[in-house]
């Protein structure tokens, strides 16, 4: 009787040991970094308009490729949770393709496909003048296509959970298919979007591979926090290891954030 | 074709003959319902309540048949099919469907909103309909504020503020708890009285379906079993499902005089006259137990084993094997004691023919 009320009493040591050294090499190297983080100089180095530069840049691309995943991804989640057509499931496979592609080979196709020479970036510049490589765009265009998958699957899953029959109670009380997402799908899957916009935006804020490779590195224009931690790590490991402590701070906010939704239901 | 609006011959209320097939389940309810009355659909779960409420608000389209509102075909199972949001059917949900991040008032004013009619005054409308249900001072309160009861009210609120043609409810009192299934039964017995077109009401309890209705239809297995006033329904059960409904013991046999004989061979006595084809129904209360066969009186008699002994009310209620088949007997507690009833003993039960009911099959 006893014994089988407790499960997490008579864990076998050949699993317990590991699962401590993981805990431990999980939770150590951030320790170092609070470790050897200048906290009496943080104020100035913050201030550093170095420092503010790379960070104003990667508030707004992050917020940007948001914005612009907000837009494309919850109808594509829509589409994906709530019509059947064929190839959904071949769609619903392609969504999560920069799920697991490694970054550079994303921003190396964003390149082949955008840049002057590129499969419609040479129409883009011939016809309209326009360049897109290692501009801002290009930041934010490389965010939102690793992040995009972020806020698709979490958006999908919200749909898929809410209870259709809201929308049917709507249309029969005469609201049109469009009336019906916006007033009455939406409201019911806004948890659901916003904790994918906010995954969406960590992801973003993080990104590194694509955009190094699609828009380069050039200050104020298209240097992000993560690229600029890894160029002063060279010149001046100090405010690496500072602008290092914002990002992490970044992530534990959007941990805290997500702590209902997702931490705390596993 | 969606969207069209052939116009038949037919007049007004509600004309359908819905043929649907899910899987291994089929439907075919030929269904009219007048302008002004109230039908009660009454059946056992899985009888294709649901499915019919569905059909009618175009939630699912039908296979074959027709629904013809007020001389309009919605649908003709080919190539009419007119969508839920285009036809004038009000729907009350069986849990209500309210929308959560919606007021009492805005989910009121989301249909008049929809049809068309500025925020202001659909907002007019919706105050209108909240006060008609008693609900003014809660028009602010979010559905999970509202109690079972109040929530029924704004549902229902809410499908009249459309002013459908046709109303249709889903078990509307099926999720409140017995005092306030009383109260709501009561005001929304008004409601559904004052709307002026045909009115379809869902239910599987008895009780609701009497209470409310003018005409009862009942279905079982897809299909209509027996339709008619709730007097007559209840005075004339024709399956066991409605028998047990209305509480009585119903037996299928020949008539012939005044006996019918049952396919067990026993031949039961009956006030009435029948010939042929005949149902014989009576009350569990006029079935009397004995411990030693009766004497003298013209009864039905029959010698039956004791199945089982539950609470029924303020009686007991024995369940009989043996003689006319499966049957029902109501005795006092005391009555009880006196026989030391307990299941599987002997006992012997009576029933005065003029207790009986015989009518054709």
């Amino acid at each position: 009787m006893d014994r089988r009320s407790g499960t997490g009493a008579g864990v076998p040591a050949p699993l317990i040991l590991p699962a401590l050294l993981a805990l431990l090499f999980l939770v150590l190297p951030l320790a170092g970094l609070l470790w050897r983080t200048p906290w009496p100089d943080l104020v100035a180095h913050l201030a550093d308009p170095r420092v503010l530069d790379a960070l104003t840049l990667s508030l707004l691309t992050a917020t940007l490729a948001t914005a612009l995943c907000l837009v494309l991804g919850v109808p594509l989640a829509w589409l994906l949770a709530r019509v059947e057509f064929p190839g959904r499931r071949l769609v619903r496979a392609l969504v999560t393709v920069p799920l697991v592609l490694p970054p550079v080979v994303g921003g190396l196709a964003l390149l082949l496909l955008l840049g002057r020479r590129g499969l419609l970036g040479q129409y883009l510049y011939q016809w309209f003048d326009v360049t897109i490589p290692f501009t801002t765009t290009a930041v934010v265009l490389a965010e939102a296509f690793v992040a995009l998958p972020f806020l698709v699957i979490a958006v999908e899953g919200a749909l898929r959970g809410a209870d259709a029959r809201y929308e049917e109670a709507a249309a029969t009380l005469g609201a049109r298919r469009w009336t019906v997402f916006r007033r009455v799908t939406l409201p019911l899957v806004a948890p659901g979007v916003a904790a994918g916009a906010v995954l969406c935006w960590a992801r973003a804020m993080g990104e590194f591979g694509a955009t190094i490779t699609f828009a380069g590195s050039f200050p104020g224009r298209t240097q992000t926090m993560p690229m600029k931690v890894y160029l002063l790590l060279e010149t001046d490991p100090t405010a690496a290891i500072v602008l290092s402590l914002v990002l992490l701070v970044v992530s534990v906010a959007v941990l805290a954030s997500l702590r209902d939704r997702w931490v705390s239901a596993a | 074709m969606t969207g069209s609006t052939t116009r038949t011959a037919t007049g007004a209320g509600l004309d359908a003959h819905l043929r649907v097939a899910r899987g291994s389940f089929e439907l075919d309810l030929a269904l009219s319902v007048a302008p002004g009355e109230v039908v009660a659909l009454l059946g056992p779960n899985g009888a294709g309540k649901t499915t019919t409420l569905r059909a009618l608000a175009g939630l699912l389209p039908l296979d074959a048949g027709h629904i013809v509102l007020s001389g309009q075909l919605l649908d003709d199972g080919r190539s009419t099919f007119v969508r839920p949001e285009r036809r004038s059917v009000g729907v009350v949900f069986q849990d209500y469907l309210l929308f959560p991040h919606l007021s009492a008032l805005e989910n009121v004013a989301f249909g008049p909103r929809s049809r068309g009619v500025p925020r202001q005054q659909a907002r007019e409308v919706a105050r209108q309909w909240l006060a008609r249900v008693g609900l003014a001072d809660l028009a602010r309160h979010r559905p999970r504020q509202l109690s079972g009861g109040q929530a029924q009210r704004v549902a229902l609120a809410r499908a009249l503020a459309v002013s459908p043609e046709l109303l249709l409810l889903d078990e509307p009192l099926a999720a409140l708890d017995a005092r306030t299934r009383l109260d709501t039964r009561a005001s929304l017995h008004r409601h559904l009285a004052e709307h002026a077109g045909p009115t379809l009401v869902v239910t599987h309890d008895p009780v609701d379906a009497f209470m409310l209705a003018d005409r009862l239809v009942i279905v079982e297995d897809g299909r209509i079993v027996q339709s008619g006033t709730p007097a007559d329904v209840t005075a004339h059960p024709r399956t066991d499902y409605v028998a047990r409904l209305v509480g009585l013991n119903l037996y299928r046999g020949r008539g012939e005089g005044r006996g019918v004989t049952l396919p067990s061979g026993f031949v039961l006595s009956t006030a009435d006259d029948v010939a042929g084809d005949a149902f014989v129904a009576f009350p569990p209360a006029a079935v009397a137990l004995y411990l030693a066969p009766p004497e003298g009186s013209p009864r039905n008699t029959w010698e039956a084993t004791v199945d089982g002994v539950a609470r029924h009310g303020d009686n007991l209620r024995v369940r009989l094997l043996g003689g006319v088949g499966e049957a029902a007997a109501d005795v006092t507690p005391a009555g009880a004691a006196a026989l030391r009833l307990e299941p599987g003993q002997r006992v012997w039960a009576a029933v005065k023919a003029t207790e009986t009911r015989a009518y054709p099959a």
